[in-house]
């Protein structure tokens, strides 16, 4: 067919780059700026560069390695920034982490309530690993992320029993969010919001024509009839239900927020995100308005400095938003520098759901918006993912992960800094926490998959039948 | 450790937690300052063959491209756009940019012909490394006529000659 003669040459169209190498590149600095704090942190500390630094940064080398191998292999033409930007937010957590092990406030509060006082780093090392593990377990055996749409209902399944079960667990810290088994405990709910995410965008693309076209139009908005109401009103009472049995402000507003973003994403009607926003309201009031645990985070919110006044308020039990927005404000633009603020103060949860105080002292409001940003980018990808997808289950479930993430970088950000009433989530990879760690590395991989989908050239077309109806010039 | 030092560092790490949130941002700048629109025909002579390299993020949205010839455009004499003269698309025309046009009846052609006697996938037309356009019969069933002869091999297509492909004759011009 092409055949080509000596003095013309045939073209081919050229490859497209996988950019893998750009991956590769970044990595190599996301790895280095962690050892980097590492050391500046321990010099800061103990004015000698840290014994362990060198294991740490092997270790976080080693990981990010076994990832960009996988991905080389299993997922060529991924997106090349979403794994260099989770494993830099993985490390500089891990720095934050170790930092705060080296509090002598915290031990020392530790043996004051009874307990000994165990550095959280070597964990969160080893959580990180596991993380990884997952990562490249979930790229090798998920073949197609298409396969996910066979299990929508299961996963429907799976995420309800994921957000029953801690029901049944006694509460720790105020709030029912862990399964306890021996000495080890998980948090379902970060799970629960990867297989939500299947579960709505399977449901989704299936009824998203009804939804979408099957309404009344009234002042300008659709109004959905009753049927399709059904599933927003279920998903809306099971959100209500989890914020009055489990006392879990942050998941509630996660799984609600979550359905109504990717109700406007599949439907394209404004009119969903005004339903979902005044249901959020009227539930979220009415809730707090009854339920003592919420009520109290609701005014530790709007007071949050009330705990000093004298005589205390009954409601006002700890200073650790207070103590968290002192941090942000002594952080000032280009903060304390690493070891040399005083978030430890923070005391309980100083490093898994105030962890970002911690940023906002040491590295300022400069520090805290590059952590906002390498957020922000992760979910950029997410979406630029959606856009290129070319399956509607891929779009939705892409939009849907991303908006999960983003959404609860929101929760916490916003409820560390006194933005939004104080939620029990966790930053991701950033916070202490095995669980956390290990969804996130999954969700980074189910993203990651979609969008080697995604940006894979297409296969070169299949012969045509129709050259077969080319009609013969008769000579 | 002497204050000085360390706020060296902090401002140090701050500094290089930025660059990479903006080497971050070079990567995928094409998304979010979008692919940079080149002007057809020759006005953009002395552009480099930057666009190629923000195709990168829309391959899968834009059916895959040649490599641009930098010498392909802006020379003297060089066609600058394909016009159909006969048959049922005659005025329509395409401009030259040195990417492949693709003739037949299949849908993701450059050009669909809407003829009974072009096959699906008939011919193309492409620039070879000068910048010479070539046109080659991609095995169709009727064949392809550059002025009267029928091709066999990728052939030099002169500006005005008419390629003859079914009912639709179409040629180069300036």
């Amino acid at each position: 067919m092409s055949s080509s003669t000596t003095n013309t040459t045939t073209i081919s169209t050229a490859g497209p780059p996988s950019r893998r190498n750009t991956e590769l590149a970044m990595l190599a600095f996301a790895v280095i700026i962690p050892v980097f704090a590492y050391a500046n942190a321990g010099l800061a500390l103990s004015d000698e560069l840290p014994s362990g630094m060198l294991s740490y940064g092997i270790g976080l080398g080693l990981l990010a390695g076994v990832g960009h191998l996988v991905v080389r292999k299993f997922a060529p033409y991924a997106d090349p920034l979403l794994l260099p930007i989770a494993t830099l937010l993985n490390g500089l957590g891990l720095v934050i982490i170790w930092r705060l092990d080296q509090s002598r406030r915290l031990a020392v509060r530790a043996e004051q309530i009874g307990q000994t006082f165990a550095p959280s780093a070597p964990n969160q090392l080893m959580y990180s690993a596991m993380g990884v593990a997952l990562f490249v377990a979930v790229l090798i055996l998920l073949k197609d992320h298409r396969i996910l749409q066979r299990y929508t209902y299961i996963s429907m399944i799976g995420a309800l029993i994921l957000l029953i079960l801690p029901m049944f667990f006694p509460a720790r810290f105020g709030a029912r969010i862990w399964i306890t088994v021996g000495s080890f405990s998980i948090q379902p709910g970060e799970f629960a919001k990867i297989i939500i995410a299947v579960f709505f965008s399977g449901y989704l693309m299936v009824k998203r024509d009804a939804l979408a076209l099957a309404s009344r139009r009234f002042m300008g908005l659709y109004l959905p009839r009753g049927r399709d109401l059904g599933p927003i009103l279920i998903v809306w009472a099971m959100s209500i239900l989890i914020l009055v049995f489990e006392t879990d402000l942050g998941s509630s507003l996660l799984f609600f927020g979550l359905f109504v973003v990717m109700l406007y994403v599949a439907t394209e009607r404004t009119s969903w995100i005004v339903f979902g926003l005044l249901m959020s309201a009227v539930g979220a009031v009415g809730v707090a308005s009854f339920e003592s645990h919420v009520k109290v985070r609701v005014m530790s919110w709007l007071h949050p400095f009330a705990v000093y006044d004298n005589p205390r308020p009954s409601w006002a039990t700890t200073d650790q938003i207070a103590l968290s927005l002192m941090s942000f404000g002594s952080g000032g633009v280009s903060g304390s520098g690493w070891g040399q603020g005083a978030s430890d103060l923070i005391g309980f949860a100083a490093n898994s759901d105030f962890i970002l105080a911690t940023v906002g002292e040491e590295l300022g409001l400069a520090g805290t918006m590059a952590f906002l940003l390498l957020y922000g980018l992760i979910v950029e990808r997410g979406m630029r993912t959606a856009l290129a997808a070319r399956d509607p289950f891929g779009k939705l479930l892409a939009v849907g992960l991303s908006a999960a993430f983003g959404i609860q970088v929101f929760v916490v950000a916003g409820g560390v800094m006194g933005l939004i009433p104080l939620t029990g989530m966790t930053m991701p990879f950033v916070a202490y926490g095995g669980s956390s760690v290990l969804a996130n590395w999954a969700l980074v991989a189910l993203l990651i998959k979609i969008s080697d989908t995604a940006r894979r050239p297409a296969p070169a077309p299949a012969p045509s039948t129709d050259a077969e109806m080319t009609q013969v010039v008769r000579p | 450790m002497s204050e000085l030092t360390l706020t060296v560092m902090r401002l140090g790490f701050l500094a290089v937690l930025w660059l990479f949130v903006i080497v971050a941002v070079q990567v995928i700048r094409s998304d979010l300052f979008g692919t940079r629109v080149t002007q057809r025909g020759s006005a953009r002579r002395g552009a480099p063959d930057r666009p190629q390299q923000q195709q990168r993020q829309q391959q899968q949205a834009a059916p895959p491209q040649q490599r641009q010839q930098p010498s392909g455009r802006g020379r003297r004499g060089a066609p600058t756009k394909l016009v159909v003269s006969e048959g049922t698309l005659t005025g329509t025309t395409v401009a030259l940019q040195g990417q492949t046009i693709t003739l037949g009846r299949a849908h993701d052609s450059t050009i669909v012909l809407d003829d009974d006697y072009a096959s699906s996938r008939h011919a193309r037309i492409y620039p070879d490394r000068d910048g010479q356009w070539i046109v080659e019969d991609l095995g169709s069933t009727n064949g392809t006529y550059l002025e009267r002869n029928r091709l066999t091999t990728p052939t030099p297509v002169p500006l005005g000659a008419p390629i003859r492909i079914g009912k639709t004759v179409i040629e180069l011009r300036k």
